[in-house]
């Protein structure tokens, strides 16, 4: 009996083995995408698998960005990295200068053989990824951008026209104004400070958010955030805040829910925040590109992106490196981009995804959804191409805090600015040093 | 503090020592090896390349002036966490203890925010206080409090000494209540035939006879505001508004977990491992006198 | 028999009541936002009564994963158990041994092991997080209960309540042991365990909540969504830096069923807990 019983066991095994043997190609692929996003994820991962036999991506959800991206990094220091790490945008540095660690994504096709062409994909976006020597370094996978959402409704009650959003900064100060007089409790909020009031802000102006071509051209770039331009921005803002018309929600995302609450009229944010906000503001919105001050010469330009970007790490087998670069081409297909930038509000990463969308009728059904694309497709200078620097997610933590201080009236907004300035250079230096 | 009476064995204390240890070295004296070699190098993020510094990491955290205010932050926040959870936690004990009958019904109510993981109640209690969303914050308003912890640091502060104080009301509620229990009702009877009233029996009688209990559970509050309420600020403040909620523990996980600056937490976390050293050695000499009295 | 006065038992009641309400109101108001729909919850002000949504939207919590989503709750719920019991029963049982040994022994090194055990009573995972990670993966344990588990068991809390209590049991029965000739296991095993039933059951409580409640380690460890337990899937469900909307009402179901265990841990156990805490800690 016992016979019996183990040698079926040994079978068991056996048979599990030879399954295993057959079994596709695990590829783990961590990423930070939450609610609807997480679904969409896990949906593009089935698609694929179910359109071959040969490997299997798995999505793991590992958290906020910066969560999955130090996962990722003590999963790479323990041998244990991911094939597929979804980086934020503003990690790109890091990633870049771990040269022992990543697979540049252009390498990987070329040796794989899958058709990879960096001309098919929207300049601003591979722009933000592209090393030095034109190679693309990760796969753009959800990269938005920096718009503008206006409650058309509440125009109309004060007075102003709804189909015409403020263009300027004084435009939007006046019109701010106008609001505040007609009873809104606040006229105007902004998500991700630092990205969109001074990363996104400068590329706009095409003036320097640091130097050596925002750190593209080396790694002794330094911050020069605090000029005349900067300071005279951010004092605006606190002065519109003294006044309560501009009110802060928070260093993330959270200002978005003071607008779809009808709290606040003009809201600048991500322009994937646009699903969102059609299925929770109960009023008639409009979006907008960003506001610019009309003097600075060379406004506007192009805002930067946001977002994120997927890379490929190293010390993984063969088979699976074919079965990411199997995996890209799949999300790089024009019908998959289209539905990804339709359903999400990211930026389609193609010419060709966005030339199917726009044939399909979906930006007359859905007003606003182009504005971004729009503001994206322009050719980059060298200085709204993007940022290049180490130690950023540190460096945009700096910055809230110090602009924390000015929206609390503990600092003058040159003094911040100044502060983040030299504390944000200190993390720099370090970055130089370890990267050396 | 020893027994007198005790068994002699050459070989089993180590046979039952043993699992413990081996997970201790293996989980904790090697990680805490780890960080203390870390923490004497300057390293990238992918610890790619390593170069030895001597102790300028740790130069550097003591010449930052915002690290030495997170060391304020922290007693700030520890003292208000302790004195909030345990004023509180005496003053419903003490009114509980009264109704002997409805105690275990105050009890199972009371019972509640130890069970919430502080993940949780982070999520839970913004909720109730963001100022967009937050129900409490919504109320503030209509009464005329210009509510933002976002930008006001006195409310941030106050917001997470709450939050934290609340999560532990239940376990410092439960000691005070098991003490209060304990305490003969007899003293209390004679003071009162004394003609002491409720009040002057309470400081007479009552609270010197909690001292005990009072001051274990002022060592356990102090612990457990300086490390287990990490969860707490992140879902919240995140530190800010600038950095006036960033505790010592939220420091080190946002230098090193976010940060991705190994070397600078390492020597963060070595200082801490000091902290917690200290503060046991503390507890050891307490818990030893009481014991032996 | 104190005094009675009729102004004292007003106050009592009133305190209590008040202290209940405060205290009560964050958590009922987690399981009020579980029964709303998702307009119901964005309402401003939010109703603080009941919207009658909540079956329907446990079966949307309990439901997600099937197919093509994220994990169901239900498994999450499991792997919480399974790692809440297994870090409860290995805390206990290394620990009840490790102090029997440090507390009824004298050997060599004694001071040393005793030092080496009680270092670790205060450290949380979080502050060696890092390093600890590198020890688990070289050993192979990520993605394994394992792996979830034994680094957290790594901590003196538990050795150290039952080294209190071991010093408060009289030495006569000790000295009865040996004089009856039972050797140190048989003293452990019929006196000593049967003394420390309420110890063991407030450590439980202690220890359970404490591993149902683990956040940051699940998170870092575990790969295998399979394995991730509920208190990572709650804050899954937020969108923090996300750009997608959150449904509070489904957060609010999820993070209701998510404090159920424990609770009810603590409720059903709390006689034992309360007592075998002020047991061993006097």
């Amino acid at each position: 009996m016992r016979v019996f019983k183990s040698s079926s066991l040994a079978l068991l095994v056996l048979g599990s083995l030879c399954a295993n043997a057959q079994a596709a190609v695990e590829i783990q692929w961590w990423h930070a995408m939450t609610g609807p996003l997480n679904d969409k994820v896990n949906q593009l991962a089935n698609e694929f698998n179910a359109s071959q036999t040969d490997y299997k991506i798995v999505p793991v959800f590992k958290g906020e960005y910066d969560e999955t991206l130090s996962a990722g990094i003590a999963a790479f220091r323990a041998g244990n990295a991911p094939a597929i790490l979804q980086v934020y945008e503003v990690g790109t540095a890091t990633m870049m200068h771990a040269k022992g660690a990543i697979k540049p994504v252009a390498e990987l096709m070329k040796e794989e053989g899958e058709p990879f062409n960096a001309a098919s994909y929207i300049p601003a976006v591979a722009g933000y990824y592209t090393a030095s020597n034109g190679d693309m370094m990760s796969f753009p996978f959800n990269s938005s951008t920096t718009v503008m959402y206006y409650n058309k409704d509440a125009f109309k009650k004060a007075g102003l026209d709804a189909e015409k959003p403020p263009v300027t900064w004084p435009e939007l100060m006046a019109d701010a104004k106008k609001l505040k007089a007609a009873g809104e409790g606040c006229a105007f909020t902004t998500d991700w400070q630092s990205w969109v009031q001074l990363e996104s802000f400068s590329a706009w102006h095409n003036v320097p958010f640091a130097t050596k071509n925002n750190g593209f051209d080396g790694l002794d770039a330094r911050l020069v955030f605090n000029s005349p331009l900067h300071v005279r921005h951010i004092t605006n803002l606190r002065d519109m805040m003294k006044a309560g018309e501009f009110s802060y929600g928070g260093r993330k995302s959270e200002s978005q829910a003071k607008f779809y609450s009808g709290e606040c009229d003009m809201f600048m944010g991500s322009s994937s925040s646009l699903a969102s906000i059609r299925k929770s503001a109960k009023f008639n919105f409009g979006v907008a590109t960003l506001p610019y001050y009309p003097d600075v010469k060379g406004a506007p330009q192009n805002t930067i992106i946001g977002g994120a970007s997927l890379w490929v790490m190293n010390g993984h087998k063969e088979a699976e490196y074919k079965g990411v670069a199997k995996f890209f081409t799949f999300l790089s297909k024009p019908e998959v981009q289209a539905d990804w930038h339709q359903s999400t509000g990211y930026l389609p990463i193609t010419m060709a995804a966005y030339d199917l969308t726009k044939k399909s009728g979906f930006y007359e059904k859905n007003p606003g959804a182009d504005v971004s694309v729009k503001q994206m497709v322009v050719k980059t200078t060298d200085k709204s191409r993007g940022l290049r620097l180490g130690n950023m997610p540190q460096i945009r933590t700096v910055i809230d805090e110090e602009l924390e201080n000015v929206w609390s009236g503990k600092k003058e907004p040159q003094q911040a600015l100044n502060d983040a300035v030299k504390r944000g250079n200190e993390l720099l230096l370090r970055f130089e040093q370890t990267a050396k | 503090m020893d027994k007198k009476v005790v068994f002699h064995s050459r070989w089993l204390p180590y046979l039952l020592l043993a699992p413990q240890l081996a997970i201790t070295v293996i989980f904790f004296f090697l990680p805490a090896g780890e960080a203390l070699y870390q923490s004497l190098y300057l390293q990238d993020a992918f610890g790619l390349g390593m170069q030895f510094v001597g102790f300028d990491n740790f130069t550097r955290l003591f010449t930052d002036p915002l690290y030495l205010s997170s060391f304020q932050i922290t007693g700030f926040f520890a003292v208000g966490v302790a004195i909030l959870g345990l004023t509180s936690a005496l003053l419903l004990a003490y009114f509980a203890d009264r109704v002997l009958r409805m105690a275990s019904f105050f009890k199972t109510l009371l019972i509640w925010p130890y069970a919430v993981a502080p993940a949780v109640a982070g999520v839970l209690w913004l909720f109730l206080f963001n100022p967009s969303i937050g129900l409490i914050a919504y109320w503030l308003k209509m009464m005329g409090v210009s509510w933002n912890y976002l930008l006001n640091s006195e409310q941030a502060m106050g917001l997470v000494i709450l939050i934290a104080a609340w999560k532990q009301i239940s376990y410092n509620f439960l000691f005070f209540l098991a003490g209060l229990q304990s305490i003969p009702k007899s003293l209390l009877e004679a003071a009162s035939i004394d003609g002491a009233g409720p009040w002057k029996r309470f400081w007479s009688i009552t609270f010197p006879l909690l001292s005990p209990t009072t001051f274990f559970l002022l060592v356990v509050n102090v612990v457990y505001a300086f490390f287990d309420t990490f969860a707490i600020i992140d879902a919240v403040t995140q530190g800010g508004p600038g950095k006036s909620t960033e505790i010592l523990v939220f420091k080190v996980y946002q230098d090193g977990f976010k940060g991705l600056d190994i070397g600078g937490s390492a020597a963060q976390s070595v200082v801490l491992m000091a902290i917690v050293v200290g503060l046991t050695i503390v507890q050891f000499r307490y818990v030893e006198r009481k014991v032996e009295y | 028999m104190l005094e009675r006065r009729p102004y004292l038992d007003l106050l009592t009641y009133t305190v209590l009541t008040l202290g209940v309400i405060i205290i009560a109101f964050p958590v009922y108001l987690t399981v009020v936002a579980s029964t709303m729909s998702a307009e119901q919850i964005l309402a401003v002000p939010m109703p603080v009564l009941p919207g009658g949504h909540f079956i329907e939207n446990i079966r949307t919590v309990l439901g997600r994963g099937v197919g093509e989503s994220a994990n169901p709750v239900g498994t999450m719920m499991w792997n919480s158990f399974i790692m809440a019991m297994g870090i409860a029963v290995g805390k206990i049982s290394i620990s009840i041994l490790s102090a029997f040994a440090v507390v009824y022994f004298r050997f060599p090194f004694r001071r040393l092991c005793f030092w080496m055990i009680f270092i670790t009573l205060m450290l949380p995972i979080e502050v060696r997080i890092m390093p600890t990670y590198q020890v688990v993966s070289d050993l192979g344990m990520l993605n394994s209960y394992g792996g979830l588990i034994i680094p957290i068991i790594a901590s003196a809390t538990a050795t150290f309540l039952f080294r209190q209590f071991f010093m408060t049991v009289p030495d006569e029965l000790t000295e009865a042991a040996r004089i009856d000739g039972a050797g140190p296991l048989r003293f452990f095993k019929d006196i000593l365990l049967p003394l420390s039933r309420t110890t063991i059951a407030a450590l439980f409580v202690i220890q359970f909540i404490y591993g149902w409640n683990q956040y940051l380690w699940p998170l870092l460890i575990t790969t295998d969504k399979s394995l991730s337990p509920v208190v990572v899937g709650v804050t899954q469900m937020i969108s923090r830096s996300g750009d997608a909307a959150t449904d509070w009402n489904l957060v609010m179901t999820a993070a209701t069923l998510a404090m159920l265990p424990p609770a009810l841990v603590v409720l059903l156990m709390q006689r034992w807990f309360v007592k075998g805490l002020v047991d061993s800690e006097k």
